[in-house]
């Protein structure tokens, strides 16, 4: 019992993770909040869909998806974000009418049935502590741990991402030493359009593509956010250990279907108590409140 | 253009100090200046009488465009002290449940259970949501998304107030002809209140708040409250069109919290021009009737909802009524130049 | 003879991800006094004034406002008990006429309330006179365009006629000067005698320390967050560390 509560607690964190990345990453390089994340989520999964059954092999259909959902991010920030830039609201707008115009057209096209699912990359499981885990659940840990790895060696140790970074700190002073505002906004977007393209593939096998699970996304990633406190992956990640173990605790001791209520208290909580979110490091009433 | 004449403009003569200071010194200016306004509320006042004209689908129409109108107003209130509502269901679908729960539970008639749910609506509204209240800008957008989906998914899970079902079978309202005139004089109502509003020494406070809330609190105020009880007149105007629209269908259920509510006051309110009372009625009469002649679409209209808010916030960020505004008052008359005037 | 205490802070600390901006400063202010701040940039003056007014909660140490525990106030209660602030950066209502970014203060608590006719009287004649106390010319459109529109010299005295509406005990000026010109600080240093003549207290930061010595009688020095000095000006300046703290100490500037 207790084992598997902190073995699938632990998957669900991983899960709420791969999903909050790309939008955390957008939000924290470019200040862009890209409310269409649930949209280009559902696009790489069915993308991905697609490119199976054309027949290709999965390797190259998973790469080609990262890649086109990336340029779908690019493209999203070069033809529209880039005119309402620095107006916040506007931004919010136009970004939100984007997600809602892909998840809508989605249903519309009625992609809706039951066929519409992506297959596991390895089939099998095995059991540890007493409890079953399948390889897609365990592969999914590992990717959300090697994501956020790589997430950290790129913002810091390398020449990109350290002008993404300077550019988040502070747009006017990473102008003043040529750093193309533009050019970087492009790339954190492309960025977070390949980490929800990696999501879709990894966690899209676990069940049917479904509509609504682009609205939840982008919930999920919202929640993250806001409780881990911008600008940090470590509020991240322990945001997600909280919000994962608690959906596992309130589905196995109450109901499955309270889980999803568990985002709204959780938020509520910590932001009566630290408005700042978990390990947010702004000047509290300076910045956010 | 004949020779001996210049262009002049209307407004000049009439705008004294600002653009909302007016010297009049005939008939015709003041119908210059409340010709547009007075057409447009007779239009409204006269529209709901015409059911035999019109048949009694596009006076249904007219009544979905006052709910959304409604829906817009109590936005751009919200904007107007800078809170950015990208979930208006919720307010819209706490009246609607409030109004379903008072007809059927506690069997009110409709006139005690319509101003019972805007109130107990409003209240409710602005309890659960004042602990985020401390939130600015795109935090509080992203809570105000979130909160219509995650009382769905309450009372999904909890099946209280019907479950999935929701509640039907409520007291009927004497018919569409009234309840279109209802609708009709509590928007004219509205707008004209949150104008006047606006401009009393207490709108000051709250446009403060939209413009700098910091100073706000550094002059001594409770910013925290004040928000509170714009959230409250806010969440009425919607809680009613909950209430009203739950009572005209006779029936409540989980899609009141519906995107569709979300978005339409969205869009309608940007299309009008954020921040601008009557903009966002106009807007709701633009969009409504579009979107009914785009019916045979289906859910593809939200798609176009979804495009014409990106068109307009990226083309025409200022909105419809500003930009006609503007272009009401750049209107010109030809009068005759002074030299020749004085020759005759 | 020591005046009643009107301000008496202790051991106040704050620290920003691991950057102490403020380490165990104290000092006490009172009644008919005025203090000045000074200090090298970035050395937690303006954040001294936030922890003071409210508008960030200290880690440790207490504010004591007329025998009062203040410590951790909301902003807008220790307005209403008299504090009135500035800020270094200016945040007027950018989308209002000028003379309307007072009717916010005077439309709270404490001025409706708590001063004496507060509630009544025609706040836009207020306004404008106020406006006039600090420097804007009646006659002139300026109290009536928008505040957007104004040059920046005007936006620091709006500040200060934003204080002086509360009819504050202490003003706490947050580097009123800085971004005016010389003729404006000059104009403007008579206004803040007078203040003091009325009997207000004040506590200002401020990096032209010529004006700033003819206005306060007590100094406080701050670098690296910590407290290195206090007493009269002539003292301050003679201390070694201050001379240090602004000039580089001398086996640094060998080095």
């Amino acid at each position: 019992m207790i084992e598997s509560m902190l073995v699938f607690g632990l998957v669900n964190s991983a899960v709420l993770m791969l999903l909050a990345l790309g939008f955390s990453l957008t939000f924290g390089l470019s200040g862009v909040a890209n409310f269409s994340h649930g949209g280009i989520y559902l696009f790489a999964g069915y993308l991905a869909y697609f490119l199976l059954k054309m027949g290709l092999p999965y390797f190259i259909a998973v790469v080609l998806t990262i890649f086109i959902t990336a340029l779908l991010g690019a493209a999203i920030y070069k033809l529209i974000v880039i005119r309402v830039r620095g107006i916040v609201l506007n931004e919010v707008i136009a970004t939100f009418a984007i997600g809602i115009c892909m998840l809508e057209f989605f249903r519309w096209l009625g992609f809706v049935t039951y066929e519409y699912s992506l297959p596991y990359i390895a089939r099998g499981r095995f059991t540890i502590f007493e409890t079953t885990l399948d390889y897609q659940r365990s592969l999914i840990i590992v990717v959300a741990l090697l994501l956020a790895v790589f997430l950290w060696f790129f913002t810091h140790r390398t020449k990109t991402g350290l002008a993404l970074l300077g550019m988040a700190q502070d747009e006017y002073t990473a102008l003043a030493v040529g750093i193309d505002s533009d050019w970087a906004a492009t790339y954190s977007f492309a960025i977070g359009g390949a980490f929800a393209a990696i999501a879709a593939v990894m966690i899209l096998p676990l069940g049917i593509i479904n509509i609504n699970i682009g609205y939840e996304v982008l919930l999920i990633a919202l929640a993250v956010t806001v409780l881990g406190g911008l600008e940090s992956t470590k509020g991240l990640i322990l945001a997600c250990i909280i919000l994962g173990y608690a959906q596992v605790i309130t589905s196995t001791f109450f109901a499955p279907h309270w889980k999803e209520a568990v985002y709204l208290a959780a938020i509520l909580i910590v932001l009566a108590v630290k408005p700042s979110g978990l390990l947010g490091k702004f000047k509290e009433l300076e910045e956010r409140v | 253009m004949k020779a001996g004449y210049r262009k002049e403009r209307i407004d000049r003569g009439i705008k004294a100090r600002a653009d909302d200071i007016f010297a009049i010194s005939s008939y015709r200016e003041i119908l210059y200046l409340t010709g547009p306004r007075i057409l447009a509320v007779l239009a409204l006042l006269i529209y709901p009488l015409l059911t035999d004209v019109t048949g009694a689908y596009w006076q249904t129409v007219a009544f979905i465009a006052c709910i959304i109108a409604l829906l817009t107003l109590s936005w751009n209130f919200l904007f107007s002290v800078g809170l950015v509502s990208l979930g208006q269901a919720y307010f819209f679908g706490v009246g609607a449940y409030f109004t379903g729960f008072f007809d059927r539970t506690i069997g009110l008639p409709p006139l005690y259970s319509i101003p019972l749910a805007t109130v107990a609506g409003a209240i409710l509204c602005t309890i659960i949501i004042y602990p985020v209240l401390r939130l600015r800008g795109i935090y509080f957008a992203l809570i105000t998304f979130a909160l219509p989906l995650f009382l769905m998914r309450i009372i999904e899970a909890t099946g209280y107030l019907g479950g999935t079902e929701g509640i039907s079978g409520l007291q009927r309202l004497p018919g569409i002809t009234f309840s279109l005139y209802v609708t009709v004089v509590i928007v004219l109502a509205v707008t004209f209140i949150f104008l006047r509003l606006f401009d009393t020494d207490y709108g000051l406070v709250l446009r403060a708040i939209h413009d700098n809330d910091m100073s706000v609190l550094a002059g001594g105020l409770n910013v925290q409250l004040y928000k509170a009880q714009a959230v409250f007149i806010a969440a009425m105007p919607a809680t009613f069109a909950g209430a009203l629209m739950t009572l005209h269908y006779r029936i409540v259920g989980m899609p009141a919290f519906a995107v569709e509510y979300s978005i339409l006051p969205l869009t309608a309110a940007v299309v009008g021009g954020t921040g601008t009372f009557a903009g966002g009625v106009l807007g709701a009469f633009i969009l409504v009737p579009f979107s009914e002649l785009l019916r045979a679409f289906g859910t593809l209209r939200i798609v176009m909802y979804g495009i014409m808010l990106l068109f307009f916030v990226v083309g025409l960020p200022e909105g419809i009524y500003r930009f006609a505004q503007r272009k009401y008052f750049q209107f010109e008359r030809i009068v005759p130049l002074e030299e020749k005037a004085d020759e005759k | 003879m020591k005046n009643k205490e009107l301000l008496k802070v202790t051991g106040l600390s704050k620290s920003f991800g691991g950057v102490k901006a403020v380490n165990n400063v104290s000092f006490t202010l009172y009644e008919g006094e005025s203090i000045g701040v000074i200090g090298p940039n970035g050395s937690g003056k303006s954040t001294l004034i936030n922890l003071i007014t409210g508008f960030i909660k200290p880690d440790s140490g207490t504010v004591i406002y007329k025998g009062r525990n203040i410590t951790g106030i909301a902003p807008n209660r220790a307005v209403n008990l008299g504090i009135a602030r500035s800020f270094q950066m200016v945040r007027p209502f950018y989308n209002m006429e000028a003379y309307k970014n007072l009717i916010i203060p005077l439309y709270s608590p404490r001025v409706k309330k708590q001063l004496q006719g507060g509630n009544f009287g025609d706040r836009d004649e207020i306004a404008i006179q106020l406006l006039e106390d600090v420097g804007f010319e009646r006659e002139s459109q300026i109290p009536y365009k928008l505040t957007g529109s104004l040059p920046h010299g005007y936006l620091k005295r709006l500040e200060l006629a934003r204080c002086l509406c509360l009819e504050p005990d202490l003003v706490v000026l947050d580097e009123l000067f800085s971004g005016m010109s010389m003729s404006e600080v000059a104009s403007t240093v008579p206004i803040l005698e007078r203040i003091l003549q009325e009997g207000r207290d004040m506590i200002m930061i401020e990096h032209r320390i010529r004006e700033l010595f003819r206005i306060v009688n007590k100094v406080i020095c701050l670098n690296f967050g910590k407290k290195i000095a206090e007493g009269t000006p002539e003292e301050v300046m003679n201390t070694k560390e201050v001379k240090e703290a602004y000039l580089g100490s001398e086996g640094e500037s060998i080095a």
